[in-house]
């Protein structure tokens, strides 16, 4: 029973890191750029839900409403000002471009917020410690059917928008062909901002489930792009729905791994990543494709 | 009336002259062909017509409109849409979405969905089957579906035959004269010599980036157009072309 529940935490947890990777997920598969400050994309979305809840004293929820489109914005022009110029300069150029503005994130956030940790866990409601004991070793928190929910919801949104509407046909044209897209009329500027928007919108979710979850300080950043971008290349890069598996696959990995010796938790996350690395680009050229 | 008017246009790759100073007019309903061998520029000229390339020097205007500095896609929406080379479908977008992605909103005529899938009735069946999955025949008359959506005012056609059968070549030609009886502006490369001659009012024929022969179709000796192809009688230029 204890390995059920290890399981049914790992996808829970695997849920949570899907959602992180989601975005990380849809800026490479649409623009070949790694994000490097998605991570820290995410915490700063955490702490602008953080300082809603304190001046309002609003539910982490409601505060998540208020940040989401300051975080849509921020997305659109984070593409339009930095890293639409770096795109022009090559492939190295937009991840020192990232690797730069996570710096410069982390910094920012230390200086208004000092390097506390902080949690959004307090002000989510009772909703956040609530569980369903199914047996003595089996229990559902109501906090991980959230993340899951959310997950596959988010997920499908995005599978529809990118199958069912011009703008998400637009989005697949210039992933595939961006100059055929132009000829086509379509303006890939726009096209790789609302991708971006999107992405930084969904990441600053991630950031949510973060601080509801656990603690955030401004350096924590880092440690969730890792977990993102393992997900999303266990998952296969660029692809939708494997970003999703791939999450899961992740959690799973760690749960299952802290059930061997807890110190193996992210290690087994690591050599899961690892393993796929090997087993699919080992020796081989990468294929890149965007979800369908 | 002049529709298009290419002026002293120059376009580079790094330190390679693809096209040197071009000039030319294109008037309203006329078919015009390049020519040319391979490598004479033909395909970077449409290109920077269409705004995928940036030229070096030189003016494009279109309908009376500097256009040189517009990017491609407000090109389109003016109403010039490129048939690129090698058909450049999207290939996991299925037939009419890659038709429906390409209707850009402003321009009204007679182009849609069902219009394009009547010109080219192949496609018919097709048209929930993803890009990739076609002949090469299909994807062709797919990606001149595509350009036509945005009911261009000039059609830019970038060799429509290369690598089709003879036969699947005539198909499209056939549904092209469709396209073209109805008063379209086209200019289009083609590598074959006869049927440039029989489609087109107007031959330019290109080389190693200079325009060296130009005028009407009827009025042209297949023997001059074939030296200027060549460049067989050249007078002699100073110094190896790049």
């Amino acid at each position: 029973m204890t390995l059920v529940n290890a399981i049914v935490q790992g996808i829970f947890l695997g849920a949570f890191y899907a959602v992180l990777a989601c975005g990380l997920s849809i800026m490479f598969g649409v623009m070949r750029i790694i994000n490097l400050a998605h991570g820290d994309v995410a915490v700063l979305g955490a702490y602008l839900a953080f300082v809603v809840v304190e001046r309002t004293g609003a539910s982490a929820f409601v505060a998540f409403g208020v940040a989401l489109p300051v975080m849509l914005l921020l997305g659109y022009l984070l593409q339009v000002t930095v890293l639409e110029r770096s795109l022009k300069a090559g492939i190295l150029t937009p991840l020192l471009a990232t690797f730069g503005l996570s710096i410069v994130i982390q910094n920012l956030l230390l200086i208004a917020f000092s390097p506390d940790v902080r949690s959004l866990g307090g002000s989510a409601g009772a909703f956040t410690t609530a569980s369903w004991h199914v047996t003595g070793e089996l229990s559902i928190s109501a906090l991980g059917v959230l993340v899951l929910v959310v997950a596959v919801v988010v997920f499908g949104a995005l599978q529809l928008f990118l199958s069912y509407t011009r703008a998400g046909w637009a989005m697949r044209a210039t992933a595939e062909d961006p100059d055929a897209a132009e000829l086509v009329g379509i303006d890939s500027r726009s096209v790789y901002a609302r991708a971006t928007a999107i992405a930084v919108a969904i990441a600053s979710l991630g950031g949510l489930f973060l601080g509801i979850r656990s603690v955030f300080d401004p350096a924590s950043g880092p440690t969730q792009l890792i977990f993102a971008f393992e997900a999303v290349v266990i998952g296969g890069m660029g692809s939708l729905w494997g970003t999703l598996l791939g999450g899961i696959a992740l959690g799973l990995a760690q749960t299952l791994g802290a059930q061997l010796h807890p110190q193996f938790s992210v290690l087994a996350g690591h050599l899961l990543f690892l393993a796929v690395l090997i087993a699919r680009f080992g020796g081989g050229r990468m294929t890149l494709r965007v979800a369908r | 009336m002049t529709l298009l008017t290419v002026d002293e246009l120059d376009c580079r790759y790094g330190l390679l002259q693809a096209v040197r100073g071009v000039s030319f007019d294109i008037a309203q309903g006329e078919i015009v062909a390049l020519i040319g061998a391979n490598g004479a520029g033909k395909t970077t000229l449409l290109r920077a017509i269409a705004g995928a390339h940036r030229p070096h020097s030189g003016r494009v205007t279109f309908d009376g409109a500097d256009v040189t500095r517009l990017p491609a896609h407000r090109r389109v929406s003016l109403g010039i849409a490129l048939v690129p080379e090698g058909r450049r479908l999207f290939p996991s977008l299925t037939v009419e979405e890659n038709l429906r992605v390409a209707a850009v909103g402003k321009r009204r005529g007679r182009w849609n969905v069902q219009a394009v899938l009547d010109a080219f009735p192949l496609l018919q069946a097709r048209r929930k089957m993803p890009a990739a999955n076609l002949s090469g025949g299909e994807q062709q008359a797919v990606a001149i579906g595509r350009a036509l959506m945005s009911n261009p005012r000039l059609l830019l056609l970038d060799e429509v035959s290369l690598g089709l059968a003879p036969v699947v070549v005539d198909a499209v030609y056939r549904s092209l004269a469709n396209v073209i009886s109805e008063g379209a502006t086209v200019l289009l490369v083609e590598q074959d010599l006869t049927r440039a001659l029989r489609v087109a009012g107007r031959v330019i024929c290109m080389l190693e980036g200079r325009v060296v022969l130009e005028g009407a179709a009827q009025s042209l000796d297949r023997n001059r157009v074939i030296d200027a192809y060549f460049g067989l009688r050249r007078p002699a230029v100073g110094g190896a072309p790049a």
